[in-house]
């Protein structure tokens, strides 16, 4: 019946300006439009900062909130990929054992301790161009799996979470690898620097998606994969492409990691997982592909960073915090759910 | 049986029904026609209770009826065949009868009784003549078969009227055919039917009365012999359409512009061979499963073929992706525009830019031109005469079903096509846009192109087409000339048997 029902929109659309509308109370207007903002997270972040300030000691100093970057700056590069993944309806759960994997690999290879370069002038480079290269083979493995043999993502990418995973853990026989070169090191004491790489990645997304050939076609193959083909975009080309992307970030998101942290750790970012889904889906995109944008992700991933070092500062468990965040990143799917039945009545 | 009175609904203050009022007897079948948008979908959801009449009163078997949902419908013993299929594939056909309530065991355990469902099954299927067992999963089925299926859940829950929406779109010749003798058979039994259809043949055929509803009001109710297609058509659209299509004022070259070759794909196509001209429309019949669609996929590289060649301008690109195909000058507007034509998500701009993308970015780094791309869209919507109320930011999921073909051909008009396939281009859609996109074609075949169109229409082929192939069995079995355009003429050949009625 969906043939006919081109008059009924017509007459919504001229119900908008009926007095009915513009009777409502002003107060409630202005709460619809900021609930179906496009800035609905960002202001989300404004209004929980200025409404826990108050109460959380530390919370608004300069030095906590240089943590709160710090924290969220590697987890903000490993989201943007994901977000990528997800515009095509797809999904990558490898990210975090990516990052795991990158990590020990880099350390294993510049570590002035136990490296195979160990103060070698190349160690520092050749240990970037390998966390790089271990996020693109395995993006391109996941991407072989979902294209050439048809595997469904969620299984092959968290078949190769659980392969990558053990894999690190085996390679340094669970151990964490210190005495980093300084060089290295620096890439994630250095604030800026570390803002900068990841600002960098994120625009390069950010322009991609929103003004390339290459984003148009993401978000084709994520509203209608079958539509894309007929219509002339490589489906399988870019999507083994996007997940190689995606590898690519978690490998860039492994060097802030291991950098921040000084150590190549078999077991980093193993708690992450959630939240960098987390991030991504508050950010508004859908996990059904076509609908997502890079602006959302950084704003959800500062969301969640947020809530997490408000949290700390108030004493609480590891546990009850994640216990929070679940229940925000449900509260966001109910969120999208709603504004996708107003923004469809209108 | 039904008798409407005065049916009255408006939305936000537009009136979309005026006063309708007619009335179907028990064994009656009473059409009911009409353009996109002219009611018909409103009245029917008043009737099946999903809305509400503002005004007038509905009486079924002489007493006041009105549905507060659609399970009263469903209780007063209504049942609703729609277009797009309400089947459960994944289930079997014994299952999709009985959903609404399974016959138990004991009425106090959840257990099915699965060998009473078998029988009821069997017997409701003998009466639509459809030699399944019970157990047969719905996805095994063909559309036809399906159509049957919906028919024989309408008689489990002891419909006495049934409405068909459109239940003829998706099915062959002969499958129609078949679903017509058991509707006479229904009629026989007196069950009144509501026939709801764009094919005026078949209402002509099939209806006792017709009402034809005209932006909301009944343009006129009358027994069908008082009918022609020509005073149903300028009834329809309020003026008379001298010509349903459009007078042709080009002609074909003999330059060929596509060439296929021996092709041929195992179970699918066999030794295909033909030319297409340039400005020439070719017509394909044949019946459903006879290897058309195929065709067309092969030859946009969206099916492998495994011998022959496919030449565009000579140039072989039988190997080529799709992609490759489309930037040569290759396009294909597929039979199931929702599943392949479109993203019903994205907006109208980006469903027309789609297949174009590629010219209008920078080769190296993919930049995309906005300005020309907005340029682009704007001239090809008004080309293809998109209605003026839907903006270019606008999801294609909310636009009606001509609207939306309009946006399918605008996405690949903006390439300019050398050969543009068209696979069923006017299914679904009302008489208006019909008759706009035969315009279009028409003008595409004018610049030059060659046009490949595929129907199960044959009234539309021999209206459109230089001339026509007919497929049976992936091959082509005949090559009709316009001198033999003739509608049985070409059934038989599609048939070959010779046994059309």
């Amino acid at each position: 019946m969906g043939r006919e029902r081109e008059p009924e929109v017509k007459a919504m659309s001229a119900a908008e300006s009926s007095p009915a509308r513009t009777e409502a109370p002003v107060a409630l207007r202005l709460l619809r439009r900021a609930f179906l903002s496009e800035h609905l997270v960002l202001g989300l972040c404004l209004v929980y900062f200025a409404a826990l300030a108050p109460f959380t000691p530390g919370f608004a100093s300069w030095s906590n909130l240089q943590t709160v970057l710090a924290y969220a700056l590697p987890i903000l590069v490993v989201s943007v990929g994901l977000t990528l993944v997800l515009i095509i309806g797809g999904i990558d759960l490898s990210v975090t054992s990516i990052i795991a994997l990158a990590s020990v690999v880099g350390g294993k290879i510049m570590s002035g301790d136990e490296g195979w370069l160990a103060g070698h002038a190349l160690a520092v480079p050749v240990a970037l161009v390998a966390m790089l290269a271990v996020g693109f083979g395995i993006g391109a493995i996941n991407g072989l799996a979902v294209t050439a043999c048809r595997i469904p993502a969620f299984i092959a990418t968290l078949t190769t979470m659980m392969f990558i995973s053990g894999l690190a853990i085996w390679f340094t026989l669970s151990r964490k690898i210190g005495g980093l070169p300084s060089g290295f090191v620096m890439l994630g004491q250095q604030l800026w620097l570390a803002a900068a790489i990841a600002g960098i990645a994120t625009g390069i997304a950010y322009l991609a998606l929103a003004r390339t050939l290459y984003g148009k076609w993401l978000y084709a193959i994520g509203h209608n994969s079958r539509a894309a083909l007929v219509s002339g975009v490589p489906v399988a080309r870019v999507t083994f492409f996007t997940y190689v992307a995606s590898g690519l970030f978690a490998g860039l998101a492994a060097i802030l990691f291991t950098a921040a942290l000084e150590t190549g750790n078999p077991e980093m970012a193993r708690d992450n997982l959630l939240d960098v889904v987390g991030a991504v889906v508050i950010g508004g995109t859908s996990l059904y592909g076509g609908k997502g944008r890079v602006s959302g992700t950084v704003f959800g991933v500062l969301f969640l960073a947020l809530v997490d070092n408000s949290l700390n500062l108030l004493g609480l468990t590891f546990y009850t915090i994640t216990m929070v965040k679940g229940g925000l990143i449900l509260a966001a799917a109910l969120t999208d759910a709603l504004r996708n039945k107003l923004l469809a009545g209108r | 049986m039904i008798e409407f009175s005065h049916i009255e609904k408006s939305f936000f203050g537009v009136k979309v029904l005026k006063e309708v009022s007619f009335t179907a007897k028990p064994g009656q079948t009473v059409g009911i026609v009409g353009e996109n948008g002219a009611g018909k979908s409103t009245l029917m959801n008043i009737l099946g209770g999903n809305l509400r009449a503002d005004a007038g009163l509905m009486r079924l078997k002489g007493q006041p009826y009105a549905p507060a949902s659609s399970g009263d419908a469903e209780r007063a013993g209504i049942a609703f065949i729609h277009q797009e299929l309400n089947l459960f594939a994944n289930l079997s056909i014994a299952e999709n009868l009985f959903l609404r309530g399974f016959p138990r065991n004991r009425t106090w355990l959840p257990f099915i009784n699965r060998r009473q469902m078998s029988e009821r099954t069997r017997k409701l299927l003998r009466e639509v003549d459809l030699a399944h067992s019970p157990d047969t999963l719905v996805e095994r089925l063909s559309a036809g078969e399906r159509q049957l299926v919906e028919i024989a859940k309408a008689l489990a829950l002891d419909a006495r009227l049934i409405i068909l929406d459109e239940p003829t779109t998706s099915l062959t010749a002969r499958e129609t055919e078949r679903l017509f003798a058991i509707m006479a058979r229904l009629r026989q039994r007196g069950i009144s039917m509501l026939y709801i259809s764009h094919s005026l043949g078949h209402v002509l055929q099939l209806c006792d009365e017709i009402v034809v509803l005209r932006d909301g009001a009944v343009a006129a109710y009358e027994p069908t012999p008082q009918f022609t297609m020509d005073r149903l058509v300028s009834l329809m659209v309020g003026r008379a359409i001298t010509q349903l299509f459009p007078a042709r004022e080009s002609k074909a070259t003999d330059q060929v512009v596509l060439e296929v070759h021996g092709v041929s794909q195992p179970g699918v196509v066999r030794d295909i061979t033909f030319q297409l001209h340039r400005g020439e429309i070719l017509g394909v019949s044949g019946l459903m499963g006879a290897g058309r669609s195929e065709l067309a996929r092969i030859v946009f590289g969206l099916d492998p073929c495994a011998v022959g060649d496919i030449r565009l301008n000579a140039e072989s690109i039988s190997r080529l992706p799709p992609g490759e195909r489309i930037r040569r000058g290759l396009a294909f507007l597929t039979e199931d525009r929702r599943a392949e034509g479109l993203c019903l998500e994205a907006s109208i701009a980006d469903n027309v830019t789609l297949a174009a993308l590629r010219d209008l970015t920078r080769p190296a780094v993919g930049w995309l031109d906005r300005p020309k791309a907005r340029a682009e869209v704007n001239r090809i919507r008004d080309a293809v005469k998109l209605t003026a109320a839907a903006r270019n930011e606008q999801a294609v999921k909310t636009l009606s079903g001509g609207n939306q073909q309009k946006v399918v051909l605008a996405k690949w008009l903006l390439n300019e096509p050398k050969v543009f396939i068209l696979d069923e281009p006017t299914r679904g859609i009302d008489i208006g846009a019909k008759h706009e996109i035969y315009r279009l074609i028409h003008e595409l075949a004018a610049r030059g192109a060659g046009v490949l169109m595929i129907s199960s229409e044959v009234e539309e082929l021999i209206g459109m087409c230089d001339r026509i192939i007919v497929m049976r069995r992936g091959r082509i079995h005949d090559t009709i000339m316009p001198r033999e355009f003739d509608r049985e003429r070409i059934l038989r050949s599609a048939l070959h048997d010779g046994a059309l009625a």
